[in-house]
């Protein structure tokens, strides 16, 4: 139907491919062939599931009218310049002249965003717009929205009840909103923000780069597949130099963002995630982000996400900079909200996963089940955020075991701080080398039993630790301490790697009396604690059972290698 | 007419990264020409010895008594041998728009290399350089 009504060749739905394609879609339904000629017939309606009665009546009328309009002119007419013209002069009378290019989208791009969107309502005063009332040109923006809408082609029949909700649904759009919600490509503050926070968290000097091997395995714990990551990287690393500055970086995420709300990537880079266009943006004044209420954890997928949004936003949340948002949210920012509401939920899963906090811990550490707090403003916040998911992340992709446990530990160093103090600045940007995870295991552990401070639990992990401590390897202790003193500055430098248990013990004392929670939440925190230290203890020990085969294997291989040396007096080097 | 180009990765392997052919018809037999003429590539390559070997060109002149066309060949530093087959009925392309066009591809290449989710050695998916082969070859055709 894309290609028949002409939007593929033109890239964009103006409004004599809109109504062809309706048409067309009119004639599908009623079982005519999708050709031009098909439009011709008197069609019904095309029906579009789960519409309400009063879109249904609104995506009549205009069927209607310009199906009135279709019959005579169509048989003289082709495709589209011709049609759009006519079109565009028989809109004049109700409404400001349309320049056939530059004007229509407000509708076709909300109409291709609906499948897409959790409740754009552009679609309603698009129509709206159909039946006269005053065109605005919305957006310049629009015209890259034509034409990154002409990707998403021939939907309509994804509308469905997306649809059907954001018709239902009044939306005023604020045209002199500077948010411009109705735009998928257009990053708003509050996500503008948080990608900045994310970069300084890979990369802290803003007007730097990140490097590719970097954002790649930022990345790639987005689950995207790969060939999409990498087209995404095409996308937005426009000078094409292998590294990511802001304006890039936050293209990027927010290509990402969007793929992950099922949204189909552009070919082109929209123009407003052009590097030019979001510097010169990011001058802008920060908006008070008081938008951003809690969401639910849900998956990316397409339908749910807008349910999500809206009981998102009437939950009440705990949070105190939560309450008053909620408040705040009215029709007019719930278009912003809605992309953002998207945005902020893969920031959970990046989060969850760049923040590294365990699972069961969110869930004792605040009161409330499973909302988040996004503050966009602070890396506190979006930690917090990060801890909520309540089911340890799923990390198939590409890292292997070792990376998995890697993030476990860094789950406990990081959460631990963020539980001890309100804690600020970054996490360390990369993870330092480990060539030892029961090494890093146990030091983390250790760590944690100081920063928790819960004596019994400690008790029975230290020992625990204790026997991952006998398994140690000499060399790596270095490495232990190098990681310990980057952790934590509290942490008692005098751990020794074989007499840290003990010795953490009384050094942990003291700080007991810092650590002021709930009990409660302690008690959950101590057994998910428990539980992943036993999680820990048992791979360790495994890891370092297989390390000391892989030693005793090379030593034979190298006494082999050295056998066949001899052997062979001769040898051409 | 046709024209058939392919990206060839490097030694000792050998396979093509890339195949795109404008019209697709025959493509097997393009296919069975570029693999031949590596072996031509291959010997200019190891004939230039020393010498640098960028912007090189392989004009082979390989004539079929029934079909004519011409194959063309490109290295890169790294080995990397862009082939491209066009009808010798194309008497329109010239040396120069050869030379430009792998100029292109070589720096739509490198633009693929600078993505970190490319691994050297994967079958090229990049959708920019879908775009561009198809621009040069409507060009041509």
């Amino acid at each position: 139907i894309t290609e028949v009504c002409g939007a593929k060749r033109v890239g964009y739905f103006g409004p004599a491919q809109f109504y062809i394609a309706l048409k067309l879609i009119a004639a599908a339904q009623s079982g005519f062939p999708v050709r031009i000629e098909s439009i011709k017939n008197e069609l019904p309606l095309p029906r579009f599931m789960a519409l309400k009665n009063d879109s249904e009546v609104r995506y009549g009328t205009p069927a209607e009218l310009h199906g009135v309009k279709f019959q005579v002119p169509h048989a003289t007419l082709e495709k589209n310049s011709y049609k759009r013209t006519d079109e565009g002069d028989k809109q004049e009378p109700k409404s400001p002249p349309m320049s056939p290019i530059c004007s229509p989208p407000a509708s076709p791009s909300t109409y291709q965003r609906i499948p897409l969107t959790y409740g754009y309502g552009k679609s309603r005063s698009g129509l709206e717009q159909h039946h006269g009332a005053p065109y605005e040109v919305r957006h310049p923006t629009h015209q890259q929205d034509g034409s990154s809408s002409g990707n998403y082609g021939a939907k309509p029949a994804l509308a469905c009840s997306t649809l059907s909700r954001s018709l239902s649904v009044e939306r005023e759009q604020p045209d002199s909103s500077a948010h411009y919600s109705d735009d998928p490509w257009r990053i708003t503050e509050e996500q503008r923000d948080y990608y900045v926070n994310q970069f300084r968290s890979l990369q802290p000097d803003l007007n730097s780069f990140i490097s590719g091997s970097v954002a790649k395995n930022f990345f790639t714990k987005s689950k995207l597949p790969i060939p999409e990551l990498s087209h995404i990287w095409e996308l937005s690393d426009v000078d094409c130099d292998g590294a990511l500055t802001l304006p890039e970086f936050c293209a990027a995420f927010h290509l990402v963002v969007a793929r992950k709300n099922g949204y189909q990537l552009p070919e082109t880079l929209p123009e407003t995630l052009l590097p030019d266009y979001l510097q010169a943006a990011s001058l802008k004044p920060l908006r008070d982000c008081a938008l951003f209420d809690s969401y639910s954890e849900s998956l990316p997928g397409s339908q749910q996400p807008r349910d999500f949004s809206r009981t998102e936003k009437t939950s009440a949340e705990e949070v105190p900079d939560n309450s008053a948002l909620l408040q705040d949210t009215n029709k007019d920012d719930k278009q912003a909200l809605n992309l953002s509401t998207a945005v902020k939920m893969i920031p959970k899963e990046f989060q969850h996963l760049t923040v590294k906090t365990a699972a069961q811990e969110p869930n004792a550490l605040k009161a409330r089940p499973r909302s988040r707090s996004y503050s966009s403003t602070s890396i506190e916040d979006a930690m917090k955020k990060g801890e909520e998911p309540p089911t340890p992340p799923p990390r198939p992709q590409k890292s292997h075991s070792r990376a998995s446990s890697l993030d476990l530990n860094k789950i406990f160093q990081q959460n631990t701080q963020a539980v001890r103090s309100g804690w600020l600045p970054p996490p360390p940007p990369a993870l330092p080398p480990r060539p030892c995870i029961s090494q890093t295991e146990q030091v983390s552990e250790v760590e944690i039993h100081s920063q928790m401070n819960r004596p019994p639990s400690q008790a029975e992990e230290n020992s625990s630790a204790k026997k991952e401590v006998v398994l140690a390897q000499p060399p790596s202790k270095p490495t232990r301490r190098k990681l310990r003193t980057e952790a934590q500055g509290l942490e008692t430098p005098e751990l020794s790697p074989t007499i840290n248990v003990t010795s953490s013990l009384p050094a942990v004392k003291p700080h007991l009396p810092v650590q002021k929670q709930s009990s409660k939440q302690k008690r959950a925190i101590q057994t998910a604690i428990r539980k992943n230290k036993e999680a820990n203890a048992v791979l360790a020990r495994l890891n370092s059972e297989l390390q000391q085969q892989l030693k005793e294997v090379h030593k034979e291989r190298i006494a082999l290698e050295t056998q066949l040396e001899q052997l062979r007096p001769v040898t051409v080097l | 007419r046709p024209v058939l180009l392919s990206v060839i990765c490097h030694p000792p392997q050998n396979y093509p990264l890339y195949i795109r052919s404008v019209p697709t018809e025959n493509e097997l037999k393009f296919h069975y020409t570029v693999h031949t003429s590596l072996d031509v590539v291959d010997e200019k390559i190891s004939a230039m010895g020393k010498a640098l070997v960028d912007q090189r060109e392989l004009y082979l002149g390989l004539l079929y008594p029934t079909e004519d066309y011409k194959v063309y060949g490109y290295v890169t530093n790294s080995k990397v041998k862009f082939v491209m087959v066009v009808d010798s009925s194309n008497t329109a392309l010239r040396d120069n728009e050869i030379r430009s066009m792998f100029r292109k591809l070589h720096n739509s290449y490198t633009d693929i290399m600078c993505n970190p989710f490319y691994n050297p050695g994967d079958r090229i998916h990049s959708r920019a350089f879908d775009n561009m082969v198809n621009s040069m070859m409507m060009q041509v055709c």
